[in-house]
């Protein structure tokens, strides 16, 4: 398989009153067609300013490239301009986002929002602009396909007229208007209650697996990333520590912090094993720490994790980890 | 909906009957006496009480009101104890003055107002945000009265392209009013010449009327944008590929506009009792001057009449504004 997605030593930077953080911090991931990769991490890692990077929807200023490429085919999305940019949104990758109340207009009914997306789309890959009969059309069957029922009556609901898997459901079939090649989940369940969370997510693994999509997952939620991908990336402040089957990984954990991560998860067939917290909080990216940035929470930080930064190097096949001390 | 309109109606009868309490208790606590002006400087005490009596303004006061709001409801504004005039015909004369300058007035204030709020957010921060924003702070801070004048001094006087004062030549015989609107009566009767004389004349004091007014709605509309455009659904927007000029107009606009009709329909009202100042600098015809001379006169029955024409506008004004917002907002049509 070839890659879809290569994304090389990206850094970028958000300048604030209070001086420059440093966001992300040389992430370096691939992905290929029909691959799913989940990425996980704490709030503030970064996980969302990289998913939203690969639409470029970063506001810049105050965000700012530093350096890197995202290639997506064989274009470097960061330094596509806007007008090229525009062909890619939605047509090549789809984004679906944490809170559906928000990410829908208030004021707009589903099916003006999704025949502007649908319109607006044609236009940027430079086709024909459909009538909006068409669009209105495409759009039904849309949303016949993430399973809402009505699809006609639907259209002309406003969006708190639904309840908040109906509104993720919208966005997911919003997502798929432009038949994209990658789909790009930031915490699509967060905001859901549970029973609901597991139908979103077995929606997007069934879609995933019909339309051969590309899908990124972002999610601080490790079950939620274990259920849906094949691979898992761990952010930390920035900087992606490792990389890994998810099934080695959850098993098997080579990095302290993904260790930590996954022993802070309650386990529901040994409650007598508590989980156990991560001390320490995440660090401030504006003068973040030296060396490795997790070293002030890590046990088995030493001298030379203050002074060096740790590269990710490839321990076992398919599995890299970012930390001096990792051994197989 | 319906019941939404109701509610809304209803709000609005119970702010009239407020309205007249008020403007009732206004002419009453005035200190000039009716009954004197009404029967004239060399009147003696006798007299006077006759006036007093023949006005009905020695019954006491709740009887008064009762009449006054009887009379009301029948479209009875009483007379002008000065000149005897019905004040009722006198506001179907003087209010189309008023009314075409405040409409054309928000005209402006909309129409450049609306779409340099729009420009300037989008470009926040730039040199068209700066300028904007210079010219809405002076705007609101400039009086009205000196930035007519100085209209009036560079167009009539210097420049003699525009005439000074009035609402058209005191030459030219006006037409019979069809609405009573200048501007609209000509296009109706396709009197192009007429049409132009009338707007040479509006135009200076619908500018100066209008300042203000366009200056608020350019601020409101500016920061109400800033704000929608950073929204998360307009993100979602550029994610799907919406098309920027639609996320701006529609997308974003339509979230902007709720704030900004909130801040035109209280400029309608505030323009209309403004107008006063513009009125008397380009003596324009209109209830402001009406009720500037009535007021000084002590004359207490037109400034009652004007008062209730500005707040029936005011009242007018807000029930149109609520009744669109529960057009594009969807959410208060259930609440």
């Amino acid at each position: 398989m070839s890659a879809l997605l290569e994304i090389r030593d990206y850094r970028l930077a958000f300048d604030t009153f209070d001086g420059t953080a440093q966001v992300l911090d040389g992430i370096d991931l691939t992905l290929s067609a029909g691959e799913t990769l989940g990425i996980v991490g704490e709030t503030g890692c970064g996980k969302s300013v990289l998913a939203r990077s690969l639409l470029q929807l970063n506001p810049m200023p105050p965000a700012r490239v530093v350096s890197g490429q995202i290639h997506f085919r064989d274009e470097d999305i960061l330094r596509l301009p806007e007008r090229a940019m525009r062909r890619l949104r939605g047509r090549a990758i789809a984004m679906i986002f944490q809170d559906p109340a928000s990410y829908l207009n208030p004021l707009l009914a589903i099916g003006t929002q999704m025949e502007d997306a649908i319109r607006g789309q044609d236009i940027a890959a430079s086709l024909r602009k459909r009538p909006r009969a068409a669009a209105r059309a495409r759009a039904a069957e849309l949303l016949a396909a993430v399973g809402l029922p009505e699809p006609a009556r639907l259209l002309d609901s406003h969006p708190h007229m639904l309840s908040g898997g109906m509104r993720q459901r919208v966005l997911i079939a919003m997502a798929l208007a432009g038949d994209p090649a990658l789909l790009v989940a930031d915490e699509p369940t967060t905001a859901l209650d549970v029973t609901v969370q597991a139908q979103v997510l077995a929606l997007i693994a069934r879609l995933v697996a019909e339309r051969g999509l590309a899908l990124m997952l972002i999610s601080h939620d490790l079950g939620v990333v274990a259920a849906s991908c094949a691979r898992v990336a761990v952010m930390y402040a920035g900087t992606v520590v490792e990389e890994a089957p998810t099934g080695e990984l959850l098993a098997r954990p080579l990095h302290p912090y993904a260790r930590g991560l996954i022993a802070a998860v309650p386990d529901l067939d040994h409650p007598e094993r508590r989980p156990q917290g991560i001390a320490g909080s995440i660090p401030g990216l504006i003068a973040p720490p030296s060396g490795c940035r997790f070293h002030p929470r890590c046990s088995a930080a030493t001298d030379r994790c203050r002074r060096e930064k740790p590269l990710r190097r490839e321990l076992l096949p398919g599995r890299s980890v970012a930390c001096h001390h990792a051994t197989p | 909906m319906a019941g939404y309109i109701l509610r809304r109606i209803g709000l609005a009868g119970l702010m009239l009957f407020g309205l007249v309490c008020l403007t009732f208790v206004i002419a009453n606590v005035a200190p000039s006496d009716p009954a004197a002006l009404a029967a004239g400087p060399d009147a003696g005490r006798s007299q006077i009480e006759q006036a007093r009596r023949e006005y009905g303004l020695d019954k006491p006061l709740p009887e008064q009101f009762l009449r006054y709001v009887t009379d009301l409801a029948q479209g009875n504004f009483g007379r002008s104890i000065a000149t005897g005039r019905s004040v009722g015909t006198d506001l179907a004369r003087y209010f189309p003055a008023t009314l075409e300058l405040v409409i054309l007035a928000m005209l402006l204030g909309v129409l450049l107002g609306v779409p340099l709020g729009v420009v300037s957010a989008l470009r926040k921060d730039g040199p068209v945000d700066h300028v904007t924003r210079i010219f809405a702070v002076s705007g609101i801070a400039l009086p009205p009265f000196w930035f007519g004048l100085l209209l009036q001094l560079a167009f009539a006087t210097w420049l003699g392209l525009l005439p000074t004062s009035g609402r058209i030549s005191v030459f030219t015989e006006p037409p019979d009013p069809i609405t009573g609107l200048l501007l609209l009566d000509n296009t109706l009767r396709g009197q192009w010449p007429l049409f132009r004389e009338a707007l040479s004349y509006i135009i200076l004091p619908a500018i100066v009327l209008s300042l203000p007014c366009l200056a608020s709605i350019l601020r409101v509309n500016r920061s109400e944008m800033v704000e929608a455009l950073r929204m998360d659904y307009v993100v979602a927007a550029r994610a799907h590929g919406v098309t920027p000029w639609r996320i701006v107009m529609v997308h974003a606009l339509k979230n902007a506009m709720l704030p900004t009709l909130a801040i035109i329909g209280l400029r309608w009202g505030w323009m209309m009792s403004s107008t006063v100042l513009v009125e008397t600098v380009f003596d324009w015809p209109g209830i402001g001057l009406y009720a500037v001379s009535s007021a000084i006169a002590g004359d207490f029955k037109p400034v009652m009449g004007v008062t209730l024409i500005v707040g029936l506008n005011f009242m007018v004004a807000n029930l149109i504004v609520d009744l669109l917002y529960g057009v594009l907002d969807p959410r208060l049509r259930r609440a």
